[in-house]
């Protein structure tokens, strides 16, 4: 029954697609033109714009092609959904690994040990969770022990429906199995303290960020680090500030090439050093203008007054990897309905 | 051709060939309506009956399930009622402005619903412009919901009971007054019954309309488990999950809830209509 809906929706998105590509190139290494679809996730629109941009400029030199760049943004859950469902991305770079292994498990669109395939876990770079507060930060709050506080009221999404949103829970649950010495019950007894704070469950990074700058409502916001350092330079750094809790967690959005979509299009070449220029010194210095944390030491080096030193867990070191803190925490079942359930 | 032959048809029709017609009826409602329909089932036939059972009666499942069918229910309730009234001022008065106020019942049809989520949740979030002047939460409450809900399906009860109502002649409300009824008494036993199947069908638009909707109440929502947390939420998570089986779970549950509802509400009006025609 799934390959039923699978079909209809593949022959859907092929009349969306001959419907508006009626002069596809293939691009298969000769062809003048070549067109790339990236798949992405919500805060990097700025990103992969000025990315994109720079990718075509090099590659026009290297190879003597146009190409072009196709972003496509949205719910990094849904998105992967889109790329099982037929939409032909010839590369994926999204909020969490767990969507990019779905893409595998669901469709086989490309190969197990996809993230093994760059350098530093197929993640050119990375950022972490950050608290953001009003000017002057009139609640006092310093780290994730003040969230719980019954006057705190705490804006984060759904950790359901969103990708960051599951990246800040991991944090607090990474911060309260430190002070808690691993004690399980007080864990959970923290992040219920923690959730029951919480005034609005956005279903998305920007709707959270949203409720919180433009409705005003809570005190707390539990933000993407890139995602506060854009409301401050969007909102001005005289209403809001960044608190760095003591410790967080190293979020990492992992990119990988869709080995099907770019055999069958003929895009491997291409997609490929698109993805690799993400790890060069041109890429990481985007990166780090759009306030993701670059991988390359160097360019760290030099915005380093950017970011903050924070003590960081991983996902693969603390939570045995995403598939197993998806099982754990968020399918359902899981700890995050634990936590919900009425008493 | 078949027109042409005398005797076998006792009518003329305009379009010709019932056949034709009603075998085109059927294939477009089962591309358009069945088949994708049909399809919610199907995908839940793949996960076991137990599986399926433990899905939807999960507790917070089965909450949403109470708040889309309240919020949704208030919503239509509401709107059947000031839809007849706004109905009765466009068509029994005339005033300045009347052909821009009758253009705008249709608004909240044309507004993609996330722009009405995001505005009504502007306005009635606690610093908004209407949400400051009450002592207590209206965004992110059921409150929010119904307020989203009764925006979108307005339109259903007016444009309902307008035709309705222009329709009546004027000579059924004389007779009535100059038999010595009061103008309530005209309003309850004459003019009311006639309304009847008009405000049922607008209400039964209206509610399933609401039942449905998603964009504009995920922004107003606040979307808390067991508080605001309407079904089609529930439906998106497990999407996100990768859960196909049991978004289709719920919807089928869904379905199956609406379908009996507008199933009751059809024969409701059914039988008001035969009641009050006299037939």
């Amino acid at each position: 029954m799934k390959k039923l809906m699978v079909w209809s929706s593949v022959i859907l998105a092929f009349g969306i697609l001959a419907g508006c590509n009626s002069e596809k190139t293939e691009g298969d290494g000769k062809a003048k033109t070549v067109e790339l679809l990236n798949v992405s996730y919500d805060p990097t629109r700025e990103l992969y714009q000025e990315f994109n941009e720079a990718f075509a400029k090099h590659w026009k030199e290297e190879s003597g092609q146009d190409v072009t760049i196709q972003q496509s943004h949205g719910g990094s859950g849904k998105q992967g959904r889109a790329v099982i469902d037929g939409l032909e991305a010839d590369v994926v770079t999204l909020a969490l690994a767990y969507d990019i292994d779905a893409i595998h498990e669901a469709s086989n669109l490309l190969a197990e040990d996809w993230q093994k395939r760059l350098p530093e876990n197929s993640t050119p770079y990375t950022s972490t969770i950050v608290f953001l507060v009003k000017k002057d930060n009139p609640k006092g709050i310093k780290d994730w022990d003040d969230l719980i506080k019954k006057d705190v009221s705490v804006i984060t999404p759904n950790p359901k429906t969103s990708g960051g949103a599951r990246w800040n829970y991991l944090a607090a649950w990474a911060f309260a199995e430190k002070k808690y010495d691993n004690d399980e019950a007080k864990v959970k007894d923290f992040m219920k303290k923690l959730y029951q704070n919480v005034e609005v469950l956005d279903s998305g990074a920007r709707g959270a960020t949203t409720t919180f700058v433009e409705r005003g409502i809570g005190d707390v916001l539990i933000a993407w680090e890139n995602e506060a350092y854009l409301t401050l330079k969007e909102f001005g750094d005289d209403k809001y500030e960044i608190v760095n809790p003591s410790i967080s967690i190293l979020a990492e959005p992992p990119v990988a090439v869709v080995d099907e979509v770019v055999k069958k299009k003929g895009t491997k070449k291409v997609a490929e050093a698109y993805l690799k220029y993400l790890y060069t010194d041109a890429g990481q210095e985007i990166a780090a203008k759009n306030f993701y944390r670059p991988r390359d030491e160097k360019v760290l080096a030099k915005y380093q007054d950017q970011f903050a030193d924070i003590d960081m867990v991983t996902v693969d070191g603390k939570f045995g990897g995403w598939k197993k803190a998806q099982e754990t925490h968020f399918n359902d079942g899981g700890t995050f309905d634990e936590i919900y359930q009425p008493k | 051709m078949t027109l042409m032959t005398e005797g076998k048809r006792k009518n003329k029709r305009t379009i010709p060939g019932f056949g034709l017609t009603m075998g085109f009826t059927l294939l477009y409602l089962t591309i358009i309506v069945l088949i994708p329909l049909s399809m919610v089932f199907l995908n839940t036939f793949s996960m076991g009956f137990q599986e399926f059972w433990a899905t939807i009666t999960e507790p917070r499942v089965v909450a949403s399930y109470k708040l889309s069918f309240m919020t949704a229910l208030t919503a239509a309730f509401v709107n059947a009622v000031f839809g007849v009234l706004i109905a009765w001022v466009l068509t029994r008065y005339e005033f300045p402005g009347k052909r821009i106020i009758d253009g705008l019942v249709d608004l909240p049809f044309a507004l993609p619903t996330a722009v009405a989520g995001i505005t009504l949740t502007t306005l009635y979030s606690p610093n908004g412009w209407i949400g400051q002047f009450f002592s207590f939460k209206i965004a992110f409450t059921p409150v929010g919901i119904i307020i989203a809900l009764i925006f979108i399906g307005l339109p259903f009860v007016v444009r309902m009971v307008q035709p309705v109502l222009e329709n009546i002649e004027k000579g059924m409300e004389e007779a009535s007054a100059s038999l010595g009824a009061n103008r309530m008494q005209t309003f309850i036993k004459i003019i009311f019954p006639e309304l009847i199947p008009a405000i049922l069908t607008g209400f039964a638009l209206s509610f399933a309309r609401a039942l449905g909707e998603y964009g504009s109440v995920v922004f107003i929502a606040g979307n808390m488990p067991f508080k605001t947390e309407i079904s089609p939420l529930i439906i998106m998570t497990k999407l996100e999950q990768y859960d196909y089986e049991g978004a289709t779970a719920v919807a089928a549950v869904m379905l199956v809830i609406t379908f009996l509802i507008l199933f009751t509400i059809n024969v409701l009006q059914w039988w008001t209509g035969k009641r009050y025609s006299g037939k």
